[in-house]
């Protein structure tokens, strides 16, 4: 964002394409579900324990695809660990640039790598898939107080992954992306409703996690609505830069429609029956068919926004 | 020219009102820095190069202002012609986003990528303002001129400038430079070429430009933004992250808002059970404390 005045760019595109894509889609989602799983934890009722379990399992195998994603990603893919370490010549150690985005989040990634393992392992723990004393003992030790300051840290972090990622691509000089500040929201907006709908939809294949399908179904609603707000204000400032048509040109346009389809069911939701979850919930339970597809709609959304957003401007 | 020493801020004064675009340059660049170049691609105009990219590390530019039908003699304006190459922005770029500490000022005070460090994760692709860096494909890692870095320790100076036969490009001290430029332009202001004008001579793009320019036109005619776009990716820091923050606030309210509601009655009449809808017996009595 520069002011008022068009913006001039005679940048080149970094060549981001399909990892970069997935890899913003997977953070998005994983970053979400881990949030939303120490939501639960932190202000739900005790019955919603399973759901965040399940918002657990759903974090860890997105998480340990984004590494995966980033390294292939690379020139040099076995360079990998340069993200963290510097190798100039004497100057090695590790390297922490507060102001570079790619450096804050491969710092966060490991951080919220270490979360995220740990809450799997208790999670597996907990559901008696893995049963050794002394990881149950182990597990014990994220109880009560430290068990509420572990969740609050991951949560934040998990906002933080499925976020930074916009913040990412903001900071630098490309069309579209330097002209906003919104895409770090709106980023994880988009991922709050895609996990809320992946989570949605799971919750109804675990006996123990259905008692919290109404509260997905709300988080399906309100999440859209603020994702929407996003992409008003993503629009509003691109206007003065004079970038909205390239973020909206042919064919990009036909992505930002399907992201917006993949608003539709819970911004629907909220306009007919606000937040009241009355018949739904009924329905959900015996037709989770109807509930898949619309998770599934819902994700390709997620993935549509970031890639008109990625590939508009390159 | 003097001794090249280290500690020192060298660069190039680029005088576009020179450059007769005979691209000794880019030869000698090619030649100097075993860059194989491309196939030349012959289009509308002169200029066969194209970019600057991995491959290109200098790029002479032919602006062309012929019109359809000649009905003035042109006054030397009918080509602009200028050799482009990487700024070494004082505040760079592709410095500041580089994650890696690839990206360093040498002891001349120049930008360089340090091929050994770099990952090619081409973050600075999206950041330098003036299209400098590419990849190179075959080595995996982000290329640019190097000012010569090599030549400079060895005392030489870079092999484009001294290719040059019209002194378009100039290499020295950055101070000396500028000096030098200062004298140019106002001869040229003197001689009635109004529109002759420095470009990075001055803090107000980047900082100051160690390659800096002299150009016959505005800016934004030869690919090269004004002092109001030149703009550092870093300022966007603070508005991309701020807004993060407020939509994760608004989140976590959403998401409170949800679990709040589960807990008041339906509204609707004769609606069934509001929620929760799972049974009693679907609901373990105890799901193991405050897990994580
Ligand atoms: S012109 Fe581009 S590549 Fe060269 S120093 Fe400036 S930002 Fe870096």
């Amino acid at each position: 964002m520069i002011g008022l005045a068009e913006a001039e760019h005679f940048v080149r595109g970094p060549d981001w394409t399909w990892y970069i894509l997935f890899y913003f889609f997977f953070a998005g989602l994983s970053g979400g579900s881990y949030f939303l799983s120490g939501l639960l934890r932190l202000f739900g009722n005790r019955v919603d324990e399973p759901a965040a379990r399940l918002g657990i399992y759903v974090a860890f195998p997105a998480f340990l695809i984004c590494p995966v994603l980033l390294t292939l990603d690379l020139g040099q893919p076995l360079r990998f660990w340069h993200m963290l370490v510097n190798t100039t010549p004497g100057d090695e150690g590790p390297i922490f640039k507060y102001w570079s985005p790619m450096s804050v989040g491969a710092w966060a990634l490991v951080l919220f790598g270490l979360f995220i393992t740990v809450s799997f392992g208790a999670a597996l723990v907990r559901d008696r898939v893995i049963r050794v004393r002394l990881l149950d003992s182990a597990a014990g030790l994220l109880d009560g107080v430290r068990g509420k300051i572990w969740n609050l840290v991951g949560a934040l972090l998990g906002l933080f992954i499925a976020g930074y990622t916009g913040v990412l691509l903001a900071v630098s000089n490309q069309p579209v992306w330097s002209d906003t500040w919104a895409l770090g929201g709106l980023f994880l907006a988009s991922g709050l409703t895609g996990s809320a709908a992946l989570l949605g939809w799971l919750v109804h294949h675990r006996a123990d996690a259905r008692a919290s399908a109404s509260v997905f179904v709300r988080f399906e609603r309100l999440f859209p609505l603020l994702e929407l707000a996003l992409i008003v204000v993503f629009v509003l400032l691109l206007i003065p830069a004079g970038t909205l048509g390239q973020a909206f040109a042919f064919p990009w346009i036909l992505l930002w429609l399907v992201a917006l389809v993949g608003l539709l069911p819970g911004l629907g939701g909220l306009v007919t029956s606000r937040l009241t979850v009355t018949g739904e919930g009924a329905v959900a339970v015996a037709s989770t068919r109807a509930i898949a597809w619309v998770s599934v709609l819902v994700l390709v959304g997620v993935l549509a926004l970031r890639a008109a957003v990625i590939f508009s401007a390159q | 020219m003097a001794d090249i020493t280290p500690g020192q801020a060298y660069g190039f004064f680029t005088d576009t009102s020179v450059c007769i675009g005979c691209k000794a340059c880019e030869v000698a660049c090619k030649e100097w820095n075993q860059l194989p170049g491309h196939e030349p691609a012959f289009g509308d105009g002169y200029d066969n190069t194209g970019v600057l990219d991995a491959e290109n590390w200098r790029h002479v530019q032919f602006i062309d202002r012929v019109p359809d039908e000649a009905s003035t003699a042109g006054q030397g304006k009918a080509w602009l012609m200028m050799s482009d190459v990487c700024k070494h922005c004082t505040h760079a770029s592709c410095l500041e986003v580089c994650p890696t500490g690839a990206i360093i000022r040498t002891e001349f005070d120049t930008v360089y990528i340090q091929p050994s460090v770099c990952n090619g994760c081409r973050d600075c692709i999206a950041a330098c303002p003036y299209g400098v860096i590419e990849m190179d494909k075959n080595k995996g890692v982000a290329q640019k001129c190097t000012l010569c870095y090599d030549r400079l320790q060895g005392g030489l100076e870079p092999a484009c400038a001294k290719a040059c036969p019209t002194q378009s490009i100039q290499f020295g001290p950055v101070i000396e430079l500028r000096q030098r430029a200062e004298e140019r332009v106002n001869k040229l202001h003197d001689q009635g070429v109004t529109e002759a004008r420095l470009y990075g001579a001055d803090e107000s793009v980047y900082g100051g430009l160690n390659a800096f320019f002299l150009l016959m036109d505005k800016p934004e005619v030869y690919g090269l933004p004004d002092a109001a776009n030149a703009v550092l990716p870093k300022r966007n820091n603070v508005g991309g992250y701020l807004t993060t923050l407020v939509t994760a606030a608004l989140g976590v309210i959403g998401g409170l808002i949800a679990l709040r509601r589960r807990r008041e009655p339906s509204v609707e009449p004769g609606a069934p059970p509001p929620d929760d809808i799972a049974t009693p017996a679907a609901v373990p009595a105890k799901v193991g404390g405050d897990a994580s």
